[in-house]
């Protein structure tokens, strides 16, 4: 039985096609693939990502459980600030990545990836038993998770919420009032443009998601699904958990060398020092395809005769209308300009080797 | 699901693929339910010339932005001719899946094989079950 969020039945309503992703019964495209990305790159696009999770940890050690379990330092962390990180096992292995959300000294709030709950939550709970006074909830249940991406995105959020939403900087959340509803949002995203994530009680789910679509309208503001969603975060070169990162991988070896404060003590920082020390053995890198031919993931990746890696995503892009890709490959082919060439059905296709992002996302222009 | 353009005088097969027949040539494409299964067609990969494909063999590949599914030879015989304007227009097979959308053409054909195909009204009926 798939679990359902609680904008099921309006996705339906919609005409959503609908796919099972990670046990959720989750919309892959409403209309047009293409076009709900195009929509979030030029207007406005709306994310039911209700299915992700999120975990709370509070109390007087909750920030000294944060630290050992998160990858990046948060001790300069200021209240109403959120990261990036990834959670490593000692091995360095990639057991998620996963945004950290502070509320204050004692409270927190970890945004993880929905297929990984499980396994995120028995680490989390199993590293807190040191810590006696510190709490552990998962209030996934409970929460919607609503993304509002897009260069329109701030000025459509702003006709329902009660604070003045430019002074929430990139990184930064809130506690606000949207339509009278009680929401996080902080302006950040998984698409490479400005825009929103709200988080809320999922009583008030079909409220906001009708409300934001018909305020957004006139904008271009459409519901988007998660095929939308992984185009975009691909031209950014931002990483899918299962896809281009899990356990096999460290962060290292990822983009996540920068998400990873080595001068501090976390799980996994050892190996992750010693693998440093040592050298990698390989490295994600970003790939066009010179060639015709979408590269998947699995599909061996070939520098003269021998196989030097493998893919991890392949996907048309829509923004620059060329075929990318991002794989591991040996540490020594990693320079941008390298041809390599990836198998697709049993033949050898070429391929070059590119600069992450593919897309540079707005706020960094 | 029932707003699906389905064609009389053309068989389908259960893998959604829709073969016409014209003396000893078959030409072959994927029906409208298919294309809006796929949704965006962004690559074919068409058969080479003179390959031969046995009655619901695998004859090509067909690729949407999230996908990649094979399409399979409704009737047996011999690639004689492939649609190469797929190639710098894959979305063809979304926009006229029974027209300029077609994908390879057949010859040495046994059209017999038809007898394993479904007519418009049985290929309507299977696609309805398809939808529950």
């Amino acid at each position: 039985m798939l679990k359902k969020t609680s904008l099921n039945q309006a996705h339906r309503d919609l005409g959503a096609r609908m796919v099972d992703f990670g046990g959720w019964d989750m919309p892959v495209v409403y209309t047009n693939q293409i076009e709900e990305h195009h929509a979030v790159r030029q207007k406005a696009g709306l994310f039911d990502v209700s299915h992700m999770g999120e975990i709370m940890i509070s109390g007087a050690d909750a920030f000294a459980l944060v630290q050992k379990l998160v990858s990046k330092d948060i001790t300069d962390m200021a209240a109403g600030k959120m990261i990036l990180g990834v959670m490593c096992t000692e091995q360095g292995g990639i057991i998620d990545d996963l945004t950290v959300y502070k509320y204050a000294d004692d409270k927190y709030m970890l945004v993880v990836n929905a297929g990984t709950l499980p396994a995120d939550l028995e680490h989390i709970i199993q590293q807190s038993l040191a810590y006696k006074t510190t709490v552990v909830e998962d209030i996934s249940d409970r929460t919607s998770k609503l993304d509002i991406q897009g260069p329109k995105a701030q000025e459509i959020l702003q006709r329902l919420s009660d604070i003045y939403l430019a002074k929430v900087k990139r990184y930064w959340f809130r506690e606000v009032t949207v339509d009278g509803v009680a929401i996080t949002i902080s302006r950040s995203g998984y698409t490479g443009e400005d825009g929103f994530e709200l988080y809320f009680d999922n009583a008030y789910a079909v409220q906001i998601w009708n409300k934001l679509l018909e305020v957004g309208k006139d904008d271009g503001l459409i519901p988007c699904g998660l095929g939308a969603r992984d185009t975009l975060r691909t031209e950014c070169g931002m990483m899918l958990y299962g896809h281009d990162i899990d356990l096999d991988h460290s962060p290292l070896e990822a983009v996540y060398g920068w998400a990873c404060s080595l001068d501090k003590n976390f799980i996994g920082k050892e190996a992750l020092l010693q693998q440093q020390h040592q050298g990698l053995k390989r490295k994600i890198v970003g790939f066009e395809m010179l060639d015709r031919g979408i590269a998947r993931q699995h599909y061996p990746i070939f520098f003269g005769s021998e196989q030097v890696g493998e893919v991890t995503s392949g996907t048309p892009s829509p923004t620059l209308g060329k075929n990318i890709g991002m794989g591991y490959v040996r540490s020594d082919l990693i320079e941008p300009g390298t041809e390599l060439e990836i198998e697709i059905r049993g033949k050898r296709t070429m391929a070059k080797v590119v600069a992450l992002p593919f897309y540079i996302p707005a706020y960094k222009r | 699901m029932s707003d699906h353009n389905i064609p009389d005088g053309i068989f389908y097969n259960k893998e959604h693929e829709w073969v016409k027949i014209d003396g000893d040539v078959a030409t072959v494409g994927v029906s409208d339910y298919a294309q809006d299964l796929l949704t965006d067609v962004v690559f074919v990969e068409l058969p080479q010339m003179g390959k031969v494909v046995k009655q619901f063999g695998p004859a090509c590949v067909v690729e949407s932005v999230k996908s990649v599914s094979d399409v399979y030879a409704p009737i047996g015989g011999t690639v004689s001719e492939v649609n190469t304007a797929l190639e710098s227009a894959p979305e063809q097979v979304n926009n006229d899946p029974y027209g300029s959308g077609w994908m390879f053409k057949l010859t040495g054909i046994n059209s017999s094989e038809t007898a394993n195909l479904m007519n418009a009204q049985q290929y309507k009926e299977f696609i309805a079950k398809q939808a529950h």
